[in-house]
């Protein structure tokens, strides 16, 4: 039971980061992720609740959970890894966009937009972290006896409405994770963070030194994927 | 014996436009679903037979400078057939890199919403600048042939007559005017060709997140490569199409093309030595993983077989040792120039077929979530209905128009 409230009181917490990085200019605040490896069970509901919450198509993921074994049988043990989009403070999938399609918002979340995007996949080929699919169109129930019409609804990344029904955008585009930035300017937290059941994913404002994020990146247990490239990440995982 | 082969190609372009056809529809029906290529190997079959043809008209036309600005006597009958094929190719080119978008209404955009810290961005500015250089350059080759042909009965010589734009003046001053605007157009294409085909190198060379293309050589083998495969496709195309087959002039031209073919592929093969075995002498996994699905990976073949096999050795020997015969040096470039595809396959496919974090193999699956990569029946299909459609672009153009004339302006 107090572990219950000590978990509510994370998300009441995060909430209340959220609430106050609103308050400040956009270009004031700094997005970043926390995920906790030792609390992660590898249940990939993260990935699930993200491909409901962005209607996401087959072959099109924006967190999926990397399994790692480590040693042998019959000493094995295994890691879990979710991997979203780092939005890189130095993203290299930026300058390569031909048509400036992407680019790094003030608050540090990479954005796409789908109605400049050509669909060339440059930006997937530049991402160190394959961070980016693409979008061919289709459906999980397509070649079945129906056709749901639950996955041709209307999704509402970057705050606008995006309809699979007339073909058009975001088929044929290059899509990625943006920390459900259409949930963030709302107030609410990334899909992702909410569903997560062992409480291993943290979410706030690092420029905000009393947010629980910024708590947790200056501890020392916190690595970065392949820092080694200069692009700065801004998803931090505990180890 | 040419006019066999010739036919033969015919044959072949008609059967692949035929065939091809159905790749169209389905493109155009199923879009991008139809093709194997996805999120994790992005870009495919198109993507390398891009590069393959803009090769091939970059080497085609740095060729063509050895007549109109180098003014190299023996290849002076040649330049109007290089700069063809130059033409030819690039249209190949294009049109495989735009039905390779996600989007290809939205191409106008690369004009329009430019990005320049892009090397894609300059590419269509260079391309374009290319194009318009191309066709000035060949109507300015052609255009007292164009004058000579337009006198024809039937179709031929209005076509010729509507060409030359009034432009009709064949004295020897103005035929001379001619020569120095191609040498100046000649002039300017090549610091041009340098600068796409060395961009398009360079388009893969700056991708961090790609050990396997991230090099200073890359730009550089993608020159040497397109001048080698370009060279051996002019020598092909200049040993069944080029001006007084069966002469012995022709046969010196053939003979001379082919030592230049043999020169640039040697020194190709010593390019790619050097990437090869400086990367997998150092062992650092993150580029070798590539360079081992290219050497010993499921398509190890492509590369033994196909290109260093059929597309180095028996060309090789062919110009070493029956170098003076035009059968074996339009042998010798066939091979090269067919080949080369398997060389452009390999540097797009095996840097792209990696995981980039260990796990995402198996992380989430999906179409096009693979690292396995083949392309698909439609990908197929569609390459060789564009190959077919350049070649009889090439075909008819040869036909209808005096590429191979005797007028030859230099
Ligand atoms: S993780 Fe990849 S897609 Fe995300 S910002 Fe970095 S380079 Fe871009
Ligand atoms: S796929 Fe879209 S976002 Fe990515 S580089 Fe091409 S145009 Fe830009």
């Amino acid at each position: 039971m107090p572990e219950l409230l000590e978990q509510q009181n994370v998300f009441e917490q995060m909430q209340e980061d959220i609430k106050r990085a609103l308050q400040k200019p956009v270009e004031e605040r700094r997005w970043v992720m926390v995920i906790d490896l030792r609390k992660c069970v590898g249940c990939s509901a993260c990935t699930i609740s993200c491909v409901a919450e962005n209607k996401l198509p087959p072959g099109v993921v924006y967190r999926p959970v990397l399994e790692h074994e480590i040693g042998t049988f019959p000493n094995v043990t295994r890691r879990f890894m979710p991997r979203p989009c780092m939005q890189c403070e130095n993203p290299p999938c930026v300058p390569v966009c031909p048509v400036s399609a992407t680019w790094k918002r003030p608050d540090g979340i990479v954005a796409i937009d789908y109605e400049q995007c050509i669909g060339c996949r440059y930006c997937v080929t530049a991402c160190p972290y394959s961070a980016r699919t693409f979008d061919t169109g289709h459906t999980y129930t397509e070649g079945t006896p129906e056709q749901m019409v639950y996955e041709l609804l209307t999704n509402f990344e970057y705050g606008q409405g995006w309809d699979r029904e007339d073909e058009g955008s975001p088929i044929g585009n290059v899509r990625k994770c943006h920390f459900c930035l259409h949930r963030l300017e709302e107030g609410e937290l990334p899909a992702c963070v909410t569903t997560c059941m062992g409480v291993a994913n943290y979410f706030g404002d690092a420029n905000d030194p009393d947010s629980l994020v910024a708590k947790l990146i200056s501890q020392p247990n916190v690595i970065r994927l392949k820092e080694e490239m200069g692009t700065d990440p801004k998803v931090y995982y505990l180890v | 014996m040419s006019k066999l082969i010739e036919r033969l190609i015919w044959l072949i372009a008609i059967v692949g436009f035929v065939v091809g056809l159905y790749g169209v529809y389905m493109r155009l029906s199923a879009g991008h679903q139809a093709a194997n290529y996805g999120s994790y190997v992005p870009w495919g079959l198109w993507v390398a037979g891009y590069i393959y043809c803009i090769g091939l008209s970059a080497g085609a036309f740095l060729m063509s400078t050895l007549v109109y600005v180098f003014r190299i006597e023996r290849l002076k009958k040649i330049g109007k057939l290089a700069l063809f094929t130059a033409l030819v190719s690039l249209f190949a080119a294009l049109f495989l890199i735009w039905m390779d978008l996600g989007h290809p209404l939205r191409a106008y955009k690369l004009v329009i919403n430019t990005n320049f810290r892009s090397i894609m961005g300059w590419m269509i500015w260079l391309y374009t600048a290319y194009f318009v250089l191309l066709v000035v350059e060949l109507w300015f080759a052609m255009r007292a042939d164009l004058v000579a042909c337009s006198s024809e009965p039937g179709f031929r010589g209005k076509l010729c007559n509507f060409l030359t734009f009034g432009r009709k003046d064949t004295s020897s001053a103005a035929v001379q005017r001619d020569s120095s605007i191609l040498r100046v157009l000649g002039t300017i294409g090549i610091p041009l060709a340098i600068a796409f085909h060395g961009g398009v190198g360079a388009l893969f060379g700056v991708v961090g997140a790609r050990p396997y293309w991230n090099s200073g050589l890359t730009p550089i083998m993608f020159l040497v490569g397109a001048l080698a495969s370009g060279g051996a496709l002019l020598a092909f195309v200049v040993a069944i199409w080029g001006p007084g087959r069966g002469s012995e002039e022709h046969r010196g031209l053939v003979a001379f093309l082919g030592q230049i073919v043999l020169g640039l592929l040697l020194f190709d093969l010593l390019l790619e030595w050097a990437e090869y075995s400086i990367s997998l002498y150092s062992a650092v996994p993150a580029e070798t993983e590539s360079l081992r699905l290219v050497i010993f990976g499921p398509y190890w073949w492509v590369f033994w077989i196909v290109h260093l096999l059929l597309g180095a050795l028996v060309p090789i020997l062919l110009l070493l040792l029956r170098g003076r015969s035009v059968w074996a040096v339009g042998l010798a470039g066939a091979l090269i120039a067919l080949t080369f595809l398997s060389v452009r396959l390999n540097i797009v496919l095996p840097a792209l077929a990696v995981e980039e974090l260990e796990g995402l193999r198996t992380a989430f699956t999906g179409p096009g979530l693979t690292f396995d990569y083949f392309p698909s029946l439609m990908e197929w299909l569609f390459f060789i209905w564009t190959i077919s459609l350049a070649g009889l672009g090439f075909l008819i153009g040869y036909a209808l128009l005096p590429i191979v004339r005797t007028k030859e302006v230099a």
